[in-house]
C-alpha cells in the first residue's frame, strides 16, 4: 500500500476534471486510494483531451481504410503510401484553450506539437498548414488574438524551418471567447524507415531526450478538457512555452538517431508528457514500465514527483533503445547539445511504476489505463435544420460592381496575403504552388531520380453551413477539399480531421458532432478519401456559448508530375472562361447573405457526392492534360468572386457574358452551389473540353472571355482589377493597423 | 567549383544553398558543422541562412564565436569568396567581415515573398552574370533585414561601389513601397572592400529552378562558378 501524504479529497478529485463515477472506477481498479501522483496520472490519462472518452464510440465509424494506408489512427500521425518506397506523414490537431489563453505560446506550441507528431514516425517535415478562427473583427479581443496567433504560428515554423504553405482565416461571433488554432503538418519518409511508439522487449533502456522538464503546461490536458469562462486568463500558467531552436535540434539529432538503427520505440511528449508517453509506449507493447524519476533533467530544483509527470514542457521525447547502441545514441544526442538521460526500463510486470528518491509514488496497472479509461455514450438530440432559402427571398444588389466590391473586401472573403506573408512559406525550396490559390503544391523528388511527383495540401470546413444542417456541412468539408486539391491537379488521397466543438455533454452539442461525422465519413467513402489521423477538440464554449461546429479538414493529394499543376490565375489574354457544374443560384448560408446582409439563414448548399466524383475527375484530368490554362473551385463567395479571384491573381481582366438561364441573375452569380469550377482555356481547346464533359455527363457552359483590364458583365458591371485588388488586399491590413 | 556550407545549430536553410551549388555547378558542396576548426579546400563557402542558435542574444552573435569562424576568416583574408545569405549575413556583419547591422524589420514583423532587386554592381565575383542595373526577382524571408550602418561607413559602401544589391520596384527605382524592411537607402546585398565576401538578405538558391517560379538566383551561383 502506497502511503499518500495529501488527503484525497472529493475537492482535489473535482480540481483534477475528475466525475464521482469516474473515481469510483479508479478505486475499482487499483483496489485502493490512489496517490498524489496517481490521481494526477489518471487525471492525465482520463481527460477527454487525451481519452476521446465522449467521441470514441462516434470515431470508430469513420472510414480510415485504404489502399494506400499504411498506418491510420491511432499512432502519432497517419501514413500514406506515395509509391516509389515512399510515404507521407500527417496529422492536423488543436491548440485552441491554450491559444485564446495566450496566443503567441498558445499557437506556438501547436504547431511544434503537430511538428513533433509526424518527425516522430520519422518523417522530415515538409510542409505545415494552419486553420485558424476568431471572434468577430470587431471584438476587442481578436485583433490581439489574431496579432499573437499569426506571429506564434510564424515564429515557430519560420524557425524550425517547414513552409507554411496553407490554411484558412475565419471571422465570426461564435469565436469571440474560443478562437480555434488547427495546426496541420506533413513529412515524408520511407515505407521501410517507419517508427512506432510500441515498445519491445524486457529490460530494455528507456531514454529521455530533448529539453529539460519544467514546470510549464501543468495540467494542460486537463484544462483543455473543460469550459472557459471569465477567470480562463488565470489558467494562463497551464499554457506551455514553445523554443523551435530546441524542437529543430531535436529533429535533426531524432532523424539521425533513427537512421543510426538504435531506436526500438519512440513517442514524443505532447499532451500530459511523460505519463502519456511511457503509459503509450508500454501498454502498445504489453509490457511494463518503470521510471526513475531522478534521473529526469529537470530545469529547476525541487520538482515534485506529480509535477515531473504532469508537466507539458515542450521539445522532449521518449524513446526504447537497443541496449548496446547507448552510448552511439548519446553521442548523437550530445553533439546537438541535447539532453540525454536513462530515465527506466521495460518490464515483464505490466505494471507502470514511479519512483523518486527511492520510494514508490505511484504503481499502476499500464493497460488499465488507457483501456479501461471511461467511454461515454453520451445523449444527443437531432440537430435542427434550416429551410431552404428562396432565391426571391434575398435582396438583389442596387449595383452589382459595389456589390463584388464589398464581398471580395469583407472580413471573410479578403486576401489572407497579411498573415501568409509572415509565415516562410518557400524554404526547403520545392514549394510549386504558393499561399492564396486553391491548394499548395510542393515537389517531391523520387528516391531513384526521374521526374518530381507533388503533394497538395488544403485545409477546408464552412462552419456556418455546418451549424445549419450538420450533415450536409460535414460533407461539403470533405467535398471541398476534393475541389481544391482536384482543381491543381492532384488525386485527393487521405484526410486527417479536426473536430471542434463544444461542451459533449450537451445533447445537441453532441447531436452536431454525431451528424458531422455522418456527412464527412459518407463523403470521404464516396471520393476514396479515408481519414488516417485526426483529433478531437471539445468543450470550446465560453460562458455557456458554443462555438460554431468546426470539423476542420486537412487533405492531401498527389501528383505524378509535379510540373503539372496549374494555379488560379487568368493566363492569356482571349481565353475562353468555363463554368463547370450545375448552378441553382443557392443563396442560403451564402457568403453574400452573410457579409453583406448580416444574415445567417437557410439550409447550406446540398453536396451531391456522385456529382463531384464525376466533375472532380473530368477537371484533375483536363489540367494534368495540359487542355486548360487555369483552374479554380467554386466556394464561398460564388460564381462572380471566384472569377474576381482569378482576375486578381492573373493581373488580368475578364468579360463574363450575361447567362441565360431562368435563375436570378444575383442568385446565379453568388450563389455557392457545389461541385463546381471555372476553369480557363484557348478557344479552341474550351470548345473540345465543353464536347468532351458532355460526354463525360459534367456540364460545362462557356461564360466569357480573357482579356482587358476590367471585369465587366454584359453592361451591368464594370469593375477593374486594380479596384478590386486593393479592396481585397486592404481589409486585413487596414483592420490589424486600426488602434 | 568546389564548395562548402557551414552548418550552426539552428541554420535551416543548408539543403536550399547545397542544391543551389548542386544545381548549378554540378558538385556537391560539402556540409562543414560549426564545432570544426579548419575548412576544406575549397573555392567557395557559404553561410546559409535560418536562425543559428534561434537568434538568442541577437541574431548570428553566437554563430560568430563558433570555433569554426577563424577558418572562415582566414579563407577571406586569403581572398578566397564567402557568400553569406539571410542569417549567414547577419552572421558575418557580427563577425565583422562585413560592415553594419541588421535591425528588426521596420514593419517588425517577419516578411516572406518576393521581391525584386537591382544589381548595382555587376562587376564583383558573386555577380558578373548580371548586367549592371539589372532588375531580378528574388524572395525574401527574415524578421530581421533592415541594414543599418552610420553615414561613414555608409558613404564608403557607396564610395566604392560595395552596395551590390538593392531593393527596388519593376522599373529600378528605389522606393519605399519596394523596401520589405526599412533597410538604409534600399540596401539589400553588400562587398566587403576586398570584394570576396558578400552579404545579402534574399535567398537566390530559392529561385534557381522553373519549377520554383524562375531562374533569376542563379546568377550568383554562376558567376562564383566563372570567378572559380
Amino acid at each position: 500500500m502506497l502511503k499518500n501524504d495529501i488527503a484525497i479529497t472529493p475537492e482535489l478529485i473535482k480540481a483534477h476534471g475528475l466525475k464521482p463515477d469516474e473515481y469510483q472506477r479508479i478505486l475499482d481498479l487499483i483496489g485502493r486510494e490512489p496517490t498524489w501522483t496517481e490521481l494526477g496520472i489518471f487525471s492525465a490519462m482520463w481527460n477527454e483531451h487525451c481519452s476521446y472518452k465522449s467521441s470514441k464510440k462516434w470515431l470508430k465509424q469513420l472510414p480510415t481504410k485504404g489502399a494506400r494506408v499504411l498506418i491510420g489512427p491511432g499512432e502519432n500521425a497517419g501514413v500514406v503510401d506515395i509509391g516509389d518506397g515512399q510515404a507521407v506523414v500527417f496529422k492536423m490537431e488543436s491548440h485552441n484553450h491554450p491559444s485564446y489563453i495566450e496566443p503567441y505560446q498558445g499557437a506556438t506550441t501547436g504547431v511544434g506539437g503537430i511538428l513533433r507528431d509526424v518527425f516522430t514516425m520519422g518523417a522530415r517535415p515538409i510542409a505545415a498548414m494552419n486553420a485558424l478562427r476568431f471572434g468577430a473583427p470587431d471584438h476587442p479581443k481578436t485583433r490581439h488574438i489574431v496579432a499573437g496567433v499569426v506571429a506564434g504560428v510564424g515564429g515557430y515554423g519560420n524557425s524550425f524551418g517547414v513552409p507554411t504553405v496553407g490554411g484558412e482565416v475565419e471571422f465570426h461571433p461564435r469565436y469571440n471567447g474560443n478562437c480555434l488554432v488547427n495546426a496541420f503538418a506533413a513529412g515524408l519518409l520511407k515505407t521501410d524507415e517507419i517508427f512506432l511508439s510500441e515498445a519491445k522487449g524486457v529490460g530494455m533502456p528507456v531514454v529521455y531526450l530533448g529539453s529539460k522538464t519544467g514546470r510549464d503546461g501543468m495540467g494542460g490536458a486537463t484544462m483543455a478538457s473543460a469550459e472557459f469562462d471569465d477567470d480562463s486568463h488565470e489558467k494562463r500558467p497551464t499554457v506551455q512555452v514553445g523554443d523551435p531552436f530546441a524542437e529543430k535540434l531535436l529533429l535533426e539529432a531524432s532523424l539521425e538517431l533513427m537512421a543510426s538503427g538504435a531506436v526500438i520505440a519512440i513517442q514524443d511528449m505532447g499532451a500530459a508528457g511523460l505519463t502519456c508517453s511511457a503509459v503509450e509506449m508500454g501498454a502498445k507493447g504489453n509490457l511494463g514500465l518503470t521510471l526513475n524519476l531522478d534521473k529526469v533533467p529537470t530545469r529547476e530544483p525541487g520538482m515534485t514527483a506529480y509535477e515531473m509527470m504532469l508537466s507539458e514542457s515542450q521539445e522532449r521525447m521518449l524513446m526504447v533503445l537497443h541496449p548496446h547502441l547507448e552510448e552511439k545514441a548519446e553521442a548523437i544526442f550530445r553533439k546537438w547539445g541535447l539532453d540525454f538521460a536513462i530515465v527506466g526500463e521495460t518490464t515483464d510486470t505490466l505494471r507502470f511504476v514511479v519512483e523518486h528518491h527511492g520510494q514508490v509514488m505511484a504503481d499502476l496497472p499500464i493497460k488499465d489505463l488507457g483501456d479501461q479509461a471511461p467511454e461515454y455514450d453520451r445523449p444527443w438530440v437531432e440537430p435542427k435544420r434550416q429551410p431552404v432559402l428562396a432565391a426571391a427571398d434575398v435582396p438583389a444588389p442596387q449595383d452589382y460592381g459595389r456589390a463584388l466590391l464589398d464581398l471580395v473586401g469583407s472580413p471573410n472573403q479578403s486576401s489572407r496575403r497579411w498573415v501568409w506573408e509572415q509565415y516562410d512559406h518557400l524554404i526547403q525550396g520545392n514549394t510549386v504552388q504558393r499561399p492564396g490559390g486553391d491548394a499548395a503544391v510542393v515537389r517531391v523528388e523520387r528516391p531513384n531520380g526521374g521526374h518530381a511527383k507533388g503533394l497538395a495540401f488544403t485545409c477546408d470546413v464552412t462552419p456556418r453551413y455546418v451549424e445549419a444542417d450538420p450533415y450536409e456541412g460535414g460533407k461539403q468539408a470533405i467535398a471541398e477539399s476534393w475541389r481544391n486539391l482536384s482543381a491543381v491537379g492532384a488525386l485527393p488521397i487521405a484526410v486527417t480531421d479536426n473536430l471542434n466543438f463544444g461542451n459533449p455533454e450537451r445533447p445537441e452539442i453532441i447531436g452536431q458532432f454525431v451528424h458531422a461525422l455522418k456527412g464527412v465519413g459518407e463523403a470521404c467513402i464516396a471520393l476514396d478519401m479515408p481519414i488516417v489521423s485526426g483529433n478531437v477538440s471539445l468543450y470550446n464554449e465560453t460562458n455557456g456559448e458554443a462555438i460554431l461546429p468546426t470539423p476542420a479538414i486537412g487533405a492531401v493529394g498527389l501528383m505524378d508530375d509535379v510540373t503539372r499543376t496549374i494555379g488560379v490565375a487568368l493566363a492569356a489574354d482571349g481565353d475562353v472562361l468555363v463554368l463547370i457544374g450545375d448552378t441553382t443560384g443557392w443563396l442560403g448560408q451564402s457568403s453574400y447573405l452573410y457579409e453583406l446582409h448580416g444574415r445567417e439563414e437557410g439550409a447550406p448548399p446540398p453536396v451531391d457526392l456522385a456529382a463531384e466524383k464525376r466533375h472532380g475527375d473530368f477537371v484533375r484530368a483536363a489540367v494534368i492534360d495540359g487542355r486548360v490554362t487555369a483552374a479554380h473551385d467554386l466556394s464561398s463567395g460564388g460564381l462572380l468572386v471566384g472569377v474576381a479571384e482569378m482576375a486578381m491573381a492573373g493581373a488580368k481582366g475578364a468579360r463574363l457574358l450575361l447567362p441565360e438561364t431562368e435563375v436570378p441573375l444575383h442568385a446565379f452569380l453568388f450563389g455557392e452551389d457545389q461541385a463546381r469550377y471555372v476553369v480557363t482555356a484557348a478557344p479552341e481547346d474550351a470548345s473540345r473540353l465543353i464536347v468532351d464533359a458532355a460526354m463525360a455527363g459534367v456540364p460545362a457552359t462557356a461564360i466569357g472571355a480573357v482579356g482587358g483590364d476590367s471585369l465587366t458583365l454584359g453592361g451591368l458591371l464594370t469593375v477593374s482589377i486594380d479596384a478590386l485588388s486593393q479592396r481585397h488586399e486592404s481589409w486585413m491590413p487596414n483592420w490589424m493597423s486600426a488602434a | 567549383m568546389k564548395s562548402a556550407v557551414l552548418v550552426f545549430p539552428g541554420i535551416n536553410r543548408e539543403r536550399d544553398m547545397a542544391r543551389a551549388f548542386r544545381e548549378v555547378t554540378g558538385v556537391e558542396p560539402i556540409m562543414v558543422w560549426h564545432t570544426e576548426t579548419e575548412l576544406p579546400d575549397v573555392d567557395v563557402v557559404a553561410v546559409p541562412g535560418g536562425f543559428s542558435y534561434g537568434d538568442y542574444l541577437r541574431c548570428g552573435a553566437i554563430a560568430a564565436r563558433s570555433p569554426i569562424i577563424p577558418a572562415l576568416r582566414a579563407h577571406a583574408a586569403a581572398g578566397r569568396h564567402v557568400l553569406g545569405v539571410c542569417n549567414g549575413f547577419q552572421i558575418l556583419t557580427e563577425t565583422g567581415l562585413l560592415p553594419g547591422a541588421l535591425m528588426r524589420n521596420a514593419s517588425l514583423r517577419f516578411v516572406c515573398k518576393e521581391v525584386r532587386l537591382r544589381v548595382d554592381n555587376a562587376a564583383t565575383a558573386f555577380t558578373s552574370a548580371y548586367a549592371p542595373g539589372q532588375v531580378i526577382r528574388c524572395p525574401i524571408a527574415h524578421g530581421e533585414g533592415n541594414y543599418f550602418a552610420d553615414p561613414e561607413t555608409l558613404a564608403e559602401l557607396e564610395g566604392e561601389g560595395r552596395v551590390v544589391f538593392r531593393y527596388c520596384d519593376a522599373e529600378g527605382r528605389i522606393t519605399e513601397a519596394a523596401n520589405p524592411n526599412g533597410a538604409v537607402d534600399g540596401i539589400a546585398g553588400i562587398v566587403n572592400a576586398a570584394g570576396n565576401v558578400l552579404g545579402m538578405m534574399p535567398h537566390p538558391e530559392n529561385l534557381i529552378e522553373a519549377l520554383q517560379g524562375g531562374l533569376d538566383g542563379r546568377g550568383i551561383f554562376e558567376s562564383l562558378a566563372r570567378a572559380a
